[in-house]
């Protein structure tokens, strides 16, 4: 027996309870995205007459609709059904009952997050490639980037419902920094058009660094800031939400 | 606020006294998050009209509308995202609310049992939805003026269209929720009404959509509003206009009537 | 007194109930005077809660007739029960709102004036003894505590018929007192009370009048002391053996008692007096491994109508 086992066997109760509700999720973290595609790559796009850095509006908006679905798919499943673990369903403490450490629920439960943003990830990208716009050899690199952006906003994210006991704050969470991230971090126009403060809060946000890292290996041009500079950003967001969430989970389920 | 308008009414009939009293107890339940959420949820639209509106429009340009009309983008895109947020703020209200409160938290079981009758609560539901979008309305008309997207009097205009929207798109939340079986629904709903905020003719004229998906874009319930919307803040009206105004009109006693009656036979099992 | 007291508040002639293939209530006829306290006793299943809902108007009858307070359920229901309390058998008190406020706005349901509401909102937590909790979410309150708030809300309106599904289901014993205590005293006030349960202790305390049910139907009426004279001794003398020999010693108690039942874990000697009988039971020389002597309860009465326990 590995030590992965019992992490494993968190993600696999997290696979069987994915077997009931696949389907939902199909339509919306998969044909959602690709409406997006459609209304703003093609629809707004004929409208972008000169394209974005000689690059066409579609090719250009894709790479920043990835890294943007993959924090979409990684917070919602970090949020209602994680305070839903803890307040209503509880699974959390039976899970905790059993020989689990903490690191295995915890594990588990990013696992199985990652699994989706992955999942959800290919299949866009697989769409990127029908539409022709992917122009690099490293476009399958995408694949690694969702999963460093996916944890990099699970982890603190599972932490903050990990701490909260209404849905209130949920919404919440949505319209202060999910909703604003993603209209705001390089998705649909370039952050060098804000205003400097915005800007400033653009380059904090995790999500603008994965979406930098996404459009360099999908259109195979030079990133806004240093490859190392953007992976060693995340993998703090990483690492803090890792400790963050632990923390959380330690004092709810044993303290 | 409510409650310094509500003695004034109670002089009403029984029935909308009884409505009124549903819509009381909303505002006894707004705590603290609550309110956090709702003035949160008048930020959400602005954002959309920050990011899509300007930040996209400076990459657009001016556009020439099928009229001939030239108009900023951040002109073209306010009114719809002015009907979608009361699209998703009615929807809300009437959909997610109220079927927590049907199937979990039973509440209005609690409330049967008072001469308050289902389409009174229904009633209530609504009209505290509106409250709650005239108020998110008001704000983003009052933005728009600000941007210079359209004028004072237009705005004016544009409010009471804005809050018939609302009550179109509540009364067809609150047929919805009653056929509603699980959480899942919602998804499956939610994913429509993206899908509509995405192709009304929010972003791009829907002149510019391929025939067919015209055509469809046309019958559906938020195109009708941004074309009513836009129509006024623009400053453009026609026929069509009135059109939308009947349609919006017709959803919602539509709406009304099938939630009425489906509450009806839902809670008195 | 006046004419209307002679009515019955409730008063029905073979009202059914049927959701699909199933028949809930089928057929019975009930009528409760002002000022009486009226029980449905019954096990799960019974058909008391469906009773329940149709008499306070939130479920209309499949057939028969139904008058509540002499007004027609289908045709009156606003009417009706704005002069009915309802105290449903699961709490649906409002999580969102304090203990206080749980009055407060569902007074206002009834179109009680605000400032009414307030006062009755106070006096009514004096009397279900939670105004130092007045200030509190609906949550942190103990399942006892609860159903005193639902009760609570159920008088908000001063209602003449009170509805109390299963008051006491689900409280532990000290809860249940104050519960019973609390409603004994509005049964002296002269408010008319009918409740379903499926404790007998519950129906003996409470109801001056009561019917059994069963699979829907009617078993038997009367006060709780008729029905335990009518339908069993005034002693019972319970034996427990060894298990699995139950069977062998019950046949060598016949001709003991009155009427013997022989449930899996026990065997129940129905006679006047419990002391004789023990002692015949010791002359044939059998040695029960415990043995308790009790006075006759409801609970006696309905394994005899309907050869059952009521809770298992």
């Amino acid at each position: 027996m590995s030590a992965l086992t019992p992490t494993l066997a968190v993600l696999e109760f997290h696979l069987i309870g994915y077997r009931r509700t696949w389907r939902g999720s199909v339509f919306s973290s998969f044909l959602l995205p690709l409406l997006t595609v459609l209304s703003f790559g093609v629809g707004v796009g004929a409208y972008v007459d000169s394209g974005i850095d000689g690059v066409p509006y579609l090719d250009w908006i894709i790479p920043g609709l990835i890294a943007s679905t993959a924090m979409q798919v990684a917070m919602m499943e970090s949020t209602w059904p994680v305070l839903s673990r803890f307040e209503w369903v509880k699974t959390y403490f039976s899970q905790a009952a059993a020989p689990l450490r903490i690191s295995d629920i915890l594990g588990g439960q990013l696992a199985f997050t990652l699994l989706r943003v992955l999942l959800t990830a290919a299949a866009f990208l697989l769409v990127a490639a029908g539409f022709g716009t992917l122009h690099s050899a490293w476009a399958p690199a995408t694949l690694l980037l969702v999963l460093l952006v996916g944890a990099a906003v699970a982890l603190p994210t599972i932490a903050f419902s990990a701490s909260i006991h209404s849905d209130s704050y949920l919404a919440l969470l949505f319209r202060v920094a999910v909703i604003p991230m993603s209209l705001f971090a390089g998705v649909f126009f370039p952050v060098e058009s804000l205003p400097d403060a915005l800007r400033w809060l653009a380059y904090v946000s995790p999500l603008w660094h994965g979406v930098d890292l996404c459009r360099a290996v999908t259109l195979g041009v030079a990133p806004a800031w240093s490859v190392t500079g953007h992976l060693l950003y995340l993998a703090a967001w990483v690492a803090v939400g890792w400790l963050l969430a632990h923390a959380r989970f330690r004092r709810r389920l044993i303290g | 606020m409510v409650s310094l308008v509500l003695p004034r009414l109670i002089g009403l009939p029984a029935a909308a006294r009884r409505s009124v009293s549903v819509m009381e107890r909303n505002a006894a339940a707004l705590k603290s998050a609550y309110w956090l959420v709702l003035i949160s949820g008048f930020l959400e639209p602005v954002l959309y009209l920050l990011s899509i509106g300007v930040g996209v429009g400076a990459l657009i340009g001016d556009l020439t509308l099928p009229t001939g009309q030239v108009v900023t983008y951040a002109a073209f895109v306010a009114p719809a995202m002015l009907a979608s947020s009361a699209m998703s703020g009615a929807l809300a209200e009437t959909t997610f609310n109220l079927f927590g409160k049907m199937k979990y938290v039973k509440l209005y079981d609690g409330i049967l049992a008072t001469p308050v009758q289902p389409f009174e609560i229904a009633l209530g539901e609504l009209g505290w939805a509106m409250l709650r979008g005239a108020a998110y309305s008001a704000g983003f008309l009052g933005v728009m003026v600000a941007m210079d997207l359209t004028t004072a009097g237009r705005a004016l205009a544009a409010f009471p269209a804005a809050v018939l929207a609302g009550f179109a798109f509540g009364a067809l939340g609150m047929a919805l929720s009653t056929f509603m079986r699980s959480w899942q629904d919602f998804d499956l709903m939610g994913s429509a009404q993206f899908t509509l905020f995405l192709f009304s003719g929010t972003f791009v004229p829907a002149e510019s959509y391929p025939t067919v998906l015209r055509w469809l874009v046309e019958v559906t319930p938020l195109y009708r509003a941004v074309d009513l919307l836009r129509g006024i803040s623009l400053g453009s009206l026609g026929a069509v206009q009135l059109f939308d105004v009947g349609y919006l009109l017709a959803l919602t006693v539509l709406g009304l009537t099938v939630a009425g009656r489906r509450m009806g036979k839902l809670l008195y099992k | 007194m006046t004419a209307s007291n002679d009515h019955a508040l409730i008063h029905a002639r073979g009202l059914r109930k049927r959701f699909g293939d199933f028949t809930a209530v089928d057929g019975i006829d009930v009528d409760v005077p002002r000022g009486e306290a009226f029980g449905f006793l019954g096990p799960n299943g019974a058909g008391k809660s469906s009773t329940m809902r149709m008499v306070a108007c939130v479920s209309p009858p499949t057939g028969g007739t139904l008058r509540i307070l002499g007004m027609d359920p289908l045709r009156d229901g606003p009417a009706i029960r704005a002069r009915l309390g309802v105290c449903p058998q699961l709490d649906n008190l409002d999580p969102e709102l304090t203990v206080r406020e749980n009055l407060t706005t569902y007074a206002r349901y009834f179109g009680i004036p605000r400032r009414v509401a307030r006062q009755r909102a106070d006096e009514l937590l004096d009397f279900v003894q939670l105004a130092d909790r007045s200030g509190s979410k609906v949550e942190p309150l103990s399942g006892g505590m609860k159903r005193r708030l639902t009760i609570a809300r159920a008088l908000v309106n001063q209602p003449e018929l009170v509805l109390l599904d299963e008051p006491t289901t689900g409280l532990d014993p000290q809860a249940r007192h104050l519960v019973w205590e609390r409603l004994f005293r509005l049964k002296q006030q002269g408010v008319t009370l009918v409740l379903t349960t499926h404790y007998m202790d519950e129906a003996e305390q409470l109801c001056d009048r009561l019917v059994v049910m069963d699979a829907g139907r009617i078993a038997a009426e009367g006060s709780p002391r008729d029905l335990i004279t009518r339908y069993s001794t005034r002693e019972v003398v319970e034996l427990r053996f060894p298990t699995d020999s139950q069977q062998d010693f019950a046949g060598k108690l016949t001709g003991l008692g009155e009427r013997i039942e022989v449930l899996p874990d026990r065997i129940l000697l129905y006679a006047d007096d419990g002391d004789a009988a023990l002692a015949q039971v010791q002359l044939r020389g059998l040695e029960p491994t415990s043995v308790l002597v009790r006075r006759s309860s409801l609970e006696d009465v309905f394994l005899h109508l309907t050869g059952r326990t009521l809770v298992d």
